[in-house]
């Protein structure tokens, strides 16, 4: 299959099933489509040729048979009964997301006056006024085609609204979950307002509960408020089979703080790009990652920090730890417009490689039009260090037991950064698996197999 | 020879130093004592013409000269030395060179020729001897490197270089153990002149048992709250600066 | 920074370049245009043989299918091919014997330019070539080197003198297909330089090529090689000027280096090309493919490079490290002014085993330029233990300008241990206070500061140029103080 056909593939099924992708979202979100058919026709699938996708090989990841849903999947199980993601110790809100839609049984309680988390196909009906102010507004179909494809296809997802001088406490976790008896492509949309002076943490994990084939493309669009402050957490644990293309777009008034730290444990192919532009003086984004890869599995990061207003602060730390065939990418992108002085601006991404045939790209790069910054980045790509393997060795340890140290040691810059206790030492846990080989799925999100 | 009269002095808007007056005259040592954050860091970089510092109101002047109105570099020029509290670091630019760019850049300013390379090189290791500086500065860059007594002796060095009339010392003493402490304050007495003076800013009291200063000031919330003769920074030593704060 | 620094910046920015002038010389030319009678009427007169005419023939068809490459971070102006005059040679009886055939106009020049080629009056130690527009006007030091067995002389003579050695090495490093630039050389390239180390030989004295852009409407292609047979070594520099012209001139030029079993090259570059005035009119196209190929074992390549002309730079000096334990290097200083864009930087290729590299490469952008590094390291899959270490730092003087860095890292083997570093700043406040204070003005004190931060490439430079690097590096940016 080539890209064109890909392309074609995707027009033609938007064409068959436009009235009913359509049909339970609200003409605010519909009125975008068509911008985005036009602009996803021009710009096509990216090939290797894209330079921002010169490193990510995605058709032989999204060739093959696909079905697509474009109604809620209809199970005779109860999924709550099923699925428990508990974290010992940390409550959260919790709400599930299924192939794509939102799971109506599942509606978070207690949430502080004000705040919405629902249904993103629901949002766009109840409340018009502030989906209408942000969506489609940060995420540009024009330069991104999967993000067009993202917009044309958008039904549900989940919208999170945080009013203005509120800080929640406790976590709100979305759960993605794929499943389903035949492979599937899945798309999702989330908006996530939070106004000004709020807080609030958000961790999403993904899982596919069964060994099918799952293209996810998913679509964040965050918004923060003068002075607010959103961390992000998110768990990337899919099966091999599975793609997920993930266009996270943030935009930051100011003195507002974003952080995020993307655990990418487990897919076929991870790619996650992330877009946040800092447009107010005082704003602080981090964005940080760890990623695993082994068999054919690839994980690629893309960022791009763009600094529009000046006094600004950001900060991008990427890890890998590549084994097996796996490939690596990193593709960070520094931008200070003109004008924008005393900003702040740091990129770093290392890399291990564990095995001759991992392979890892990297390419950071900085874009500077003006004198009164300070940035840096760096890059490196090595082994484990043999003086400490050798040093951890001679105290007794094993070889693969101190390989794990090393390994688990690597990871810890982008984890301790977890300001949630639990949640970091969940991740720890999960970290430890994976590098055992025994991670298939998180322990406590266990399914008590369906259909038995 | 130096004559600041009611020198306010802000920094973004925030008044720092609010009102000092202090004449210095030829041959004296004063030296300006207070706390962390009374202003005395300030009051050097405003003498060297810090640009970050805006001056609100008062006057100053240098031999009769309005001091104020000068860049930083022609007020080295005329003789004004800062030591810094924090020298930095300047990589690939060696010492050497660097001397000998400010040596000419004061010769040029009065009218001499160039130092010729045999006389400069003369000048450096004489003045490497008055504080007892052995590494060879030919090949080291300015500052890099160089451990935190170093700097300060390096500071201490370039000041009997250049020979100013008015030295500010801005404490000086910081980090120093106690030999670098008797190194730099023996550098600072041999360059003692009747035609020179030296206003030394220190938060202790030991940097002057050894440096004997002929006034001690007491800076305190951007106010000169004391002055009195050598005996006041003992007393401070004994007391601390509470008492003063009382009255 | 303050209000009399910025005005310190505008009162200087007026420099003037220093080898504007234009030399009147009667000049012998082909017509404006390109096309293949055109290559043949230069392969003519250049008496090549049949190879030769054939290759150019084949890359001008190949060129013909290419496009202008778009992917650097240039703005690249719309060049008409047609309207260049790609031969112009000083007009010239015979073939030269001595000096004193050279037309003395061509000495006076060159004499100007700080060249002399009287050898009694040369710096010694150093042989030049001297190329002016589409030829070489005159080799010194000739015969003491060939008595080593050292073949250095115009590319020309050694397409009649040496046609074996040219015809084996010429495009090996660089194809006609490697890129536009280079498919454009090979079709109309004219002159050069053609240096030729024996075995087991060190040259004794620096090699050196100037070029000299005189003539109008003419665009400059020469193509230096250098061969050096194993366990040999030398040094290799280059130096080229153009008149200052308000239209703009090309200058697309191929080196090509083989380093064979324990050779070493180091190649050196002083590029001061015309970078236009201060609003950006005229200056020098400058699209140049520099490649060496450590093609035995042990071998090394290092490049050093002082860019501080062009209007427009693009450039690449690169190393393919194919045999085992080779080194590649590349030292560069670039300093962008006024309107100059440069997109340069290095790539370096690891085939061979426990192939290392160090990259260092020290950005200055000021006035309204755009300075850029690109750079790839790649690693191929058996090539083990390859160590890289790159540093690339970006100095920003004013708040116009930019400096951008895109490296690229691509490892294929995991037992590489590859490192990047960069950073990006504007030159530092406290330290030219810290100048100031000690009677340093700005100006002085900001040329001092370069200098130092420069200072880990300019080490790199042969005795000679390096003096004459600090002083281009001060030039370059007298009136950037922002």
């Amino acid at each position: 299959m080539t890209t064109l056909e890909l392309q074609e593939e995707l027009a033609k099924l938007y064409n068959k099933n436009a009235s009913h992708i359509a049909e339970d979202t609200s003409e605010l979100i519909n009125k975008h489509r068509q911008q985005a058919f036009e602009d996803f026709k021009r710009l096509g699938i990216p090939s290797k040729k894209n330079e921002d996708y010169r490193y990510t090989d995605l058709m032989s990841y999204l060739k093959g048979e696909y079905s697509y849903e474009i109604a809620p999947s209809k199970f005779s199980v109860d999924l709550d009964d099923l699925f428990r993601c508990d974290i010992p110790e940390l409550d959260t809100f919790i709400v599930l997301v299924l192939n794509g839609f939102y799971y109506k049984q599942n509606n978070p309680v207690g949430l502080p006056e004000g705040v919405i988390i629902s249904s993103f196909a629901k949002a766009s009906i109840q409340y018009p006024e502030i989906v209408n102010r942000h969506y489609a507004k940060y995420a540009d179909t024009k330069l991104d085609s999967l993000a067009a494809l993202n917009t044309l296809f958008a039904q549900d997802g989940i919208f999170i609204y945080i009013p203005k001088n509120i800080k929640i406490d406790k976590p709100i976790q979305i759960i993605n979950i794929g499943f389903s008896f035949k492979n599937l492509r899945i798309t999702r949309r989330n908006l996530f307002v939070i106004e000004q002076d709020s807080s609030a943490s958000l961790l999403i994990c993904d899982h596919t509960l069964c060994p099918r084939s799952f293209i996810t493309n998913s679509l964040t669009e965050i918004y923060t408020g003068d002075n607010a402050s959103f961390n992000v957490i998110r768990m990337q644990n899919e099966n091999g089979n599975s793609s997920q293309i993930s266009n996270t777009f943030v935009y930051q008034e100011a003195n507002s703080r974003f952080s995020s730290n993307t655990i990418s444990l487990h897919g076929g192919l991870i790619r996650n790009n992330t877009f946040a532009k800092l447009n107010g003086e005082g704003a602080l984004n981090k964005t940080y990652g760890i990623f695993f890869g082994d068999n054919d599995q690839h994980v690629a990061n893309y960022t791009h920090i763009h600094h529009a207003k000046p006094h600004c602060e950001s900060d991008q730390l990427f890890k890998g730890i590549l084994d097996g065939n796996s490939t690596g990418a990193f593709n960070g992108k520094i931008l200070v417009d003109k004008f924008v002085v005393k900003t702040q601006a740091y990129q770093r991404n290392n890399n291990i490689l564990l095995s001759k045939t991992a392979r890892m790209n990297t390419k950071p790069q900085l874009e500077i039009y003006n004198d009164d910054v300070k940035c840096s980045h760096g890059a490196t790509v090595g082994q484990l260090d043999e003086n400490a393997l050798f040093y951890l060795r001679s105290r007794g340890i094993s070889n693969q037991e101190a390989r794990h140290l090393l390994m688990y040691a690597f990871a810890d810059e982008v984890i301790a950064d977890i300001k949630l206790d639990p949640l970091r030492q969940r991740m720890n846990e999960m970290i430890e698996k994976r590098l055992r080989g025994e991670l298939a799925r998180c322990e406590n999100c266990k399914v008590h197999h369906l259909g038995n | 020879m130096l004559n600041i009269k009611n020198l306010h002095v802000a920094i973004e808007g925030k008044e720092i130093l609010k009102g000092i007056d202090l004449t210095v005259k030829l041959g004296e040592i004063h030296a300006i004592m207070g706390p962390n954050g009374s202003g005395k860091s300030t009051l050097a970089a405003v003498l060297a013409g810090r640009d970050l510092y805006e001056v609100t109101e008062g006057e100053v002047t240098f031999e009769g000269e309005d001091l104020l109105e000068l860049s930083p570099e022609d007020r080295a020029r005329k003789g004004i030395f800062l030591g810094f509290q924090y020298p930095v670091e300047i990589p690939g630019v060696s010492m050497v060179n660097f001397m000998k760019t400010a040596i000419n850049e004061q010769r040029k300013f009065n009218n001499l020729q160039p130092i010729s390379a045999t006389d400069f090189l003369k000048l450096m290791r004489e003045k490497k001897e008055v504080v007892e500086i052995t590494s060879n500065l030919t090949n080291r860059s300015v500052n890099e490197g160089f451990s935190g007594g170093e700097k300060k002796k390096n500071e201490i060095f370039q000041m009997a270089m250049l020979d100013p009339k008015l030295a500010i010392l801005d404490e000086t003493d910081s980090g120093l153990d106690i030999d670098a402490l008797r190194i730099v304050a023996n550098g600072v007495n041999k360059l003692r002149r009747e035609d020179n003076a030296t206003i030394v800013i220190t938060h202790y009291q030991r940097l002057l048992e050894h440096i004997i200063p002929d006034y001690v000031h007491v800076l305190y919330r951007g106010k000169i709250v004391k002055s009195s003769g050598k005996e006041l920074a003992l007393e401070l030593e004994e007391k601390g600066y509470d008492w003063l704060k009382e009255e | 920074m303050s209000a009399e620094q910025d005005q310190i910046l505008d009162q200087v920015t007026s420099n003037e370049y220093k080898y504007g002038f234009y030399t009147d010389i009667e000049l012998e030319t082909l017509p404006k245009g390109l096309s293949e009678d055109i290559i043949r009427m230069l392969s003519a007169k250049k008496k090549e043989p049949e190879f030769l005419l054939e290759s150019r023939l084949k890359a001008f068809r190949h060129w013909q299918t290419m496009k202008m490459p778009e992917w650097s971070h240039l703005k690249l102006p719309e060049i008409n091919y047609q309207d260049i005059i790609y031969y112009a040679a000083p007009k010239q009886k015979a073939k030269l014997k001595s000096l004193n055939e050279v037309d003395p106009e061509l000495l006076a020049t060159f004499e100007k330019l700080g060249i002399p080629l009287e050898e009694q009056k040369q710096l010694t130690g150093v042989a030049v070539d001297a190329v002016m527009d589409s030829v070489s006007v005159k080799t010194t030091f000739r015969e003491t080197l060939a008595e080593l067995g050292i073949i250095f002389c115009s590319f020309s003579e050694a397409v009649q003198e040496h046609p074996d050695l040219v015809q084996k090495h010429m495009g090996s490093v660089v194809p006609y297909t490697d890129n536009y630039f280079a498919a454009l050389n090979s079709a109309v390239f004219s002159d050069g330089s053609f240096c030729y180390i024996p075995k087991g030989v060190r040259c004794p004295m620096e090699l050196s090529t100037y070029f000299r852009i005189n003539a109008a409407n003419t665009g400059q292609f020469e193509r230096t090689l250098i061969v050096a047979e194993d366990d040999s070594y030398v040094s290799y520099l280059e130096g080229c000027t153009a008149p200052q012209r308000d239209e703009n001139q090309l200058h697309a030029a191929i080196v090509e280096i083989v380093a064979m079993e324990n050779a070493e090259v180091k190649y050196s570059t002083v590029q001061n090309w015309y970078p236009g005035d201060k609003n950006g009119k005229g200056g020098i196209y400058n699209f140049v493919t520099k490649r060496g190929i450590c093609k035995g074992d042990n071998s090394k390549i290092s490049w050093t490079q002082v860019e501080t002309g062009s209007a427009i730079t693009w450039k690449y000096p690169s190393c393919i490290l194919k045999g085992d334990n080779t080194t590649g290097e590349f030292y560069s200083v670039a300093v962008t002014n006024n309107h100059q864009q440069a997109d340069t930087g290095t790539k370096m290729i690891h085939i061979g085993k426990n192939s290392r590299s160090t990259i260092i490469s020290k950005g200055i952008s000021a006035g309204q330029s755009q300075n850029s590094y690109r750079g790839l390291v790649k690693v191929l899959k058996n090539a083990h233990n390859v160590r890289n270490f790159t540093q690339c730092d970006s100095l920003l003087l004013g708040d116009m300008c930019g400096a951008h860095t895109f490296p690229y890292i691509e490892v294929d083997n995991e037992t590489a241990i590859i490192e990047h570093e960069a950073t990006t700043s504007k030159i530092g406040e406290d330290q030219i206070f810290y100048c100031n204070q000690r009677g340093i003005d700005t100006e002085n004190a900001i040329g001092l500061i370069i200098n130092g931060y420069a200072k880990e490439v300019l080490n790199k430079l042969p005795m000679e140029f390096a003096v004459e690097a600090q002083k281009l590096l001060q030039i370059s940016l007298e009136g950037s103080v922002g």
